[in-house]
């Protein structure tokens, strides 16, 4: 049996038929990551306990108590999910030591499923970046070419996936963070409509855009993790029911008749010829599988970035003011009062990225400047959702790029933190909206970097997302190949 | 709208955070660049546009007045830098 | 000639809400325990958790706003209002600073010099409370208990309606006693859960331009308030008439000192950088659930009060005084209820219980007695079954130790001697006794014949009616 070449739902289902067993699969995934995680620093940390979870998990799938088709499966969660005893650094020094005495809600979830965690993948700090490079935790390298970022900020989930270092991985997205790393490393990911999935424990970037969703091999295997973790949950304000979506349909999903709209607006300036062509490609063969594929404009995508980025910091500088040294968390050693406690605490214990988003946060909501900046990017939110909702009328599905580029040379953008926001042009405006939006692999570069398309969806239309990347994946194999070096690793 | 070392200083004290002298020329030119950049969302008219905090109509999410048991102290201080009696320490904080 | 000053001042009181659960999660607000036993993950700002809105907060509130007149608002959000204190684990307080629940309403208390005022309530909004900081003197630091920390709060926002330290008095008696009806909140000063910031500027007697207001935080008893306002407004005048600036400033009084101090500037300008709490959806109060809970609403204290006038023909100031606390009037009208006469119970209320209460230096919701008690005591006294001057002794005894004062009359024999046989012996022991006192009455001192009621009562032990007494008395002596 190759599990290197499996899909999470393969191994499940192998799993429930006796082929293999739950700690069979852990000790591969754990051979894995043995083998490549010193080259690409997925994790920030392998849980110790990996082998006995398995086992117990493997005597309840035996005893029939345990039915999740992803039981036994061993997975990967992004390091700002809380889990019980487990570290949970946000790839950040400041929480470097945090240990939660909660879980978060997808993480009992998963666990009440079946789930075996593998360990925390790493992430940019505090989800702030989209390279992966902020980590404290040092930069993770994407498996297609270890020279390069494997995006962000779940890049340690993207990259986890892409060197089969887990079956699947739950990440989180708050302006792209989970369709954009999957897009360079070559994995399907997924992020849900706003409010689909708890938030609960989930160590906050920017409250109203924050969600969680898994990147995996394939669509498939994205709709069983959801299939998972898309519940009403009571600890989160904002969460809704997703009673309505019926996940089991995706693997009967017919394009034909779909129509689908392009953005012309997403083709403007800035966008990679190379990619440009593969999504044209990926288009094309849509439109050979039965759907129509049509363009539309749509002006306010300029408006996408300095809204997202008004909205991000703001909420982010003050989610991130817990953090003071007082109750968790890093404590400068030496220090003269609480002013300086505070302020030598917080200026050691996060990076650069985050002090200046924190900076621009409390810049667009400080006093004189809140309704210029924070309540006009509320009304520019307003634009963007009804700009969505209009196309929504006409189109099932929008289709168009993930990212400007493929993944960008290691250090290429860290030092120009606006040319990095600017990448984020695609992605933003979803989580403005609270759509959902799929990352898909439809090609590569001609460097051989994967290229993702976006995939679109209208309010709670997960299933029609997957269920055409679905039949797109019965008629490609993108989705299926594997960096060369991961390749050979079969055992 | 133009980034001055006063705003800088003052951005710094209302996060609490000290930028390293070595970066922060640059931090000031990259906030500059940025806000430039943001900036050009006043070109866009919003006039008579309600702000919305929320994409979903969500209402009315409201829990019942039912006690449940708070969580073992030590469980509150697990991951306390520092503490005393039972509490949190913080350096002296009154007048 | 010197300047006559007038006092402005508007009040912001905070009031803990006597719900079961914090706001924002399910632990206790139950008040006392040790530091950091009723906290949780939620109201101690751990990483990663989210808010989730008590319903009877929204209730409590709605109800406030509709005991003192307010417009309620029907679309509701919640804010936060970042600052950094130790006291606040998220380093943001969710309040609402946008859409305040409750809004222009008022309430009317007794001007200085008679007649009626409104003073305005500009708002109330609901937030959360911070936790509790306690110096530690053998470290020099401070300890952080987070107990009370999302105990819900609303605070109740006046118009700069206050002209003196009475009439702001009388607006918190006042507040206190609604609040206190209509359950809300159980307003217990000492314990923190109710405590008002004035708002204080002085301006010469005629100008139409309010003068610079200085804040004093957190004052938690009526006495303390009236100090304050009396040493601040003095000191403003000082600095005022010296050719001075008063400074607009938060400061500390302190009742020891009997001055108030300003409080060290923060490091930085108060900039709270609010903004819509994203966690938190909106609230819809419908006018149904308005209706609902105006209906839930008792009678407030301000219609009982002329109730009591008008159909149990108390006076307007013994009205008044019942219906300033919710604990007098239960004790009231239970015994109303009862059947005995509200007068007499009034009457109770206003002498024995009022006087025991100032002399014990305790409130009325201090009251530990059975409210039936002193019906019984009534009871007793209207059936001539003791005299008025045992029913206080037995009334002492019952407010002191809950004592059954049926019981407590049968156990010490206080009964009131009805067999005029047995008085009239005893009485003719007396005269027989004392000839020299009879002699004196006869030659027409009336003191003697007190002296002669004083000791036939001693020997009946005061279980007799003076007025038969009396009148055997005088029938012996001719």
């Amino acid at each position: 049996m190759d599990l290197n070449k499996m899909t999470a739902l393969e191994l499940g289902a192998a799993i429930k038929k006796g082929e293999i067993s739950a700690v069979e699969a852990a000790k591969f995934s754990l051979g894995q990551i043995d083998k490549y995680d010193k080259k690409f620093s997925c994790y920030v940390t392998v849980e110790s306990d990996v082998l006995a979870r398995a086992e117990e998990v493997q005597k309840k799938i035996s005893a029939g108590e345990l039915t999740s088709p992803l039981a036994g499966v061993p997975m990967g969660i992004k390091d700002n999910m809380c889990q019980k005893g487990i570290q949970t650094s946000c790839g950040s020094l400041m929480l470097k030591n945090f240990l939660p005495t909660y879980n978060a809600t997808v993480v009992d979830e998963l666990m009440g499923a079946g789930a075996v965690p593998l360990g925390k993948l790493n992430m940019d700090e505090f989800a702030m970046g989209s390279t992966t490079e902020t980590s404290y935790f040092g930069a993770t390298k994407n498996p297609w070419n270890a020279a390069h970022v494997p995006g962000g900020s779940s890049g340690g989930a993207a990259a986890a996936v892409a060197a089969n270092e887990c079956f699947y991985a739950l990440g989180s997205d708050t302006g792209g963070s989970i369709r954009q790393p999957a897009s360079f490393c070559g994995v399907t990911g997924i992020k849900p409509t706003y409010g689909s999935v708890s938030r609960f424990g989930l160590v906050a970037y920017a409250s109203s855009l924050d969600q969680i969703g898994p990147l995996a091999r394939d669509a498939a295997d994205c709709a069983a993790v959801l299939g998972e973790i898309m519940k009403k949950d009571s600890k989160d304000s904002t969460s809704v029911a997703t009673d309505g979506v019926d996940l089991n349909a995706v693997l009967n999903y017919d394009v034909k008749g779909m129509k689908i709209g392009i953005p012309t607006d997403f083709f403007g300036e800035g966008l990679d010829k190379d990619v440009a062509d593969t999504i044209d490609k990926a288009a094309k063969k849509l439109e050979e599988m039965g759907a129509t594929v049509e363009k539309f404009d749509m002006p306010i995508v300029k408006y996408a970035i300095p809204t997202y980025y008004i909205i991000a910091a703001a909420e982010a500088s003050s989610n991130l003011s817990r953090y003071d040294g007082i109750k968790y968390g890093y404590r400068a050693e030496n220090f003269e009062d609480l002013l300086d406690l505070y302020t030598k605490s917080r200026s050691e214990g996060f990076g650069m990225e985050v002090k200046r988003r924190i900076m621009l946060g409390c810049f667009v909501l400080s006093s004189g400047y809140y309704d210029a900046y924070y309540r006009k990017a509320l009304k520019a939110k307003a634009l963007i959702k009804g700009a969505f909702d209009k196309a929504f009328e006409k189109y099932d599905l929008i289709l168009g790029p993930v990212a400007p580029t493929t993944a960008l040379r290691i250090g290429e953008n860290l030092a120009d933190p606006l040319k990095m926001y600017l990448g984020d042009i695609y992605t933003v405006m979803i989580n403005l909206a609270g759509l959902p939006a799929a990352s898909v692999p439809c090609g590569f570069d001609s460097k051989g970097m994967p290229v993702g398309m976006h995939l679109i969806g209208n309010y709670f239309n997960e299933t029609k997302i997957l269920g055409a990347a679905h039949a797109y994946q019965q008629v490609t194999d993108w989705h299926k190949r594997t960096p060369s070096e991961i390749e050979k690793g079969a055992e | 709208m133009v980034i001055t070392d006063e705003l800088v200083t003052y951005l710094e004290a209302l996060g609490r955070i000290k930028l390293p002298e070595e970066s922060r020329e640059k931090a000031k030119n990259d906030l500059q660049e940025i806000l430039q950049y943001i900036d050009t969302l006043s070109e866009l008219d919003t006039e008579g546009i309600e702000p919305m905090s929320h994409a979903l109509p969500l209402t009315n999410v409201m829990r019942d007045d039912v006690v449940a048991p708070s969580i073992p102290r030590e469980e509150v201080l697990a991951n306390a830098p520092a503490q005393k009696d039972g509490c949190f320490l913080v350096p002296r904080s009154f007048d | 000639m010197a300047t006559s000053w007038e006092i402005v001042m508007g009040l912001e009181v905070h009031v803990e809400l006597a719900t079961k659960t914090k706001i924002f999660c399910s632990c206790t607000t139950e008040f006392g325990g040790d530091p950091n036993t009723h906290c949780c993950p939620v109201c101690t700002g751990m990483p990663g958790v989210l808010p989730t809105l008590n319903r009877e907060v929204v209730n409590y509130a709605v109800k406030a706003g509709l005991a003192t007149n307010c417009t309620i608002t029907q679309y509701n959000k919640f804010d936060r209002k970042n600052y950094f204190y130790p006291d606040l684990p998220k380093a943001y307080q969710v309040s609402q600073l946008y859409l305040p629940i409750c809004r222009n309403g008022g309430i009317e208390i007794e001007a200085e010099g008679g007649g009626k005022k409104i003073i305005g309530i500009h708002e109330i909004h609901m937030e959360e409370d911070a936790g509790k900081l306690v110096h530690d003197p053998w470290t020099d630091s401070t300890l952080v208990d987070y107990n009370r920390c999302g105990v819900p709060l609303i605070e109740i926002v006046s118009e700069p309606d206050f002209r003196s330290a009475n009439e702001v008095i009388r607006y918190l008696e006042k507040l206190k006693a609604i609040l206190q009806f209509i359950g809300v909140s159980d307003c217990k000063m000492q314990e923190g859960s109710l405590r008002a910031d004035i708002n204080l500027s002085v301006r010469p007697v005629g100008s139409e331009k309010f003068g610079v207001r200085t804040e004093m935080k957190n004052m938690n008893s009526f006495k303390a308030i009236a100090r304050a306002i009396n040493g601040e407004s003095k000191r403003q005048i000082e600095v005022l008439e010296e050719g001075g600036e008063v400074k607009q400033e938060t400061r500390r009084w302190d009742d020891n000192k009997d001055a108030s101090f300003a409080m060290r500037s923060k490091e930085d300008a108060q900039d709270y950088k609010y903004f819509p709490e994203p966690d938190l959806i909106p609230i819809e109060i419908s006018d149904e659930m308005i209706d609902n809970l105006r209906n839930s609403l008792p009678e407030l204290p301000e219609a009982k009060r002329s109730r009591y006038v008008s159909e149990l023909g108390l006076s307007d100031y013994d009205a008044g005084q019942i219906t300033s606390s919710k604990y007098l009037v239960a004790l009231f009208e239970e015994n109303l209820e009862a059947g005995y006469p509200a007068k007499e119970i009034a009457n109770w209320i206003m002498g024995e219980v009022m006087r025991m209460l100032s002399d014990s230096g305790k409130e009325p919701e201090d009251i530990s007695f059975e409210y039936k008690h002193l019906g019984a005591l009534i009871g007793m006294v209207q059936k001539n079954e003791i005299t008025r001057n045992t029913a206080k002794k037995v009334f002492k005894a019952v407010f002191e130790t809950n004592c059954d004062p049926v019981k407590y009359v049968e156990d010490n024999n206080l009964k009131t001697v009805t067999d005029t046989g047995a008085v009239k012996a005893a009485i003719q022991e007396v005269v027989a006794a004392n000839q020299k006192s009879v002699d004196e009455y006869k030659s027409g001192k009336e003191k003697a014949l007190q002296y002669l009621i004083g000791q036939s009562m001693r020997a009946l032990r005061g279980k007799a009616d003076p007025q038969t007494v009396t009148a055997i008395l005088k029938e012996i002596l001719g």
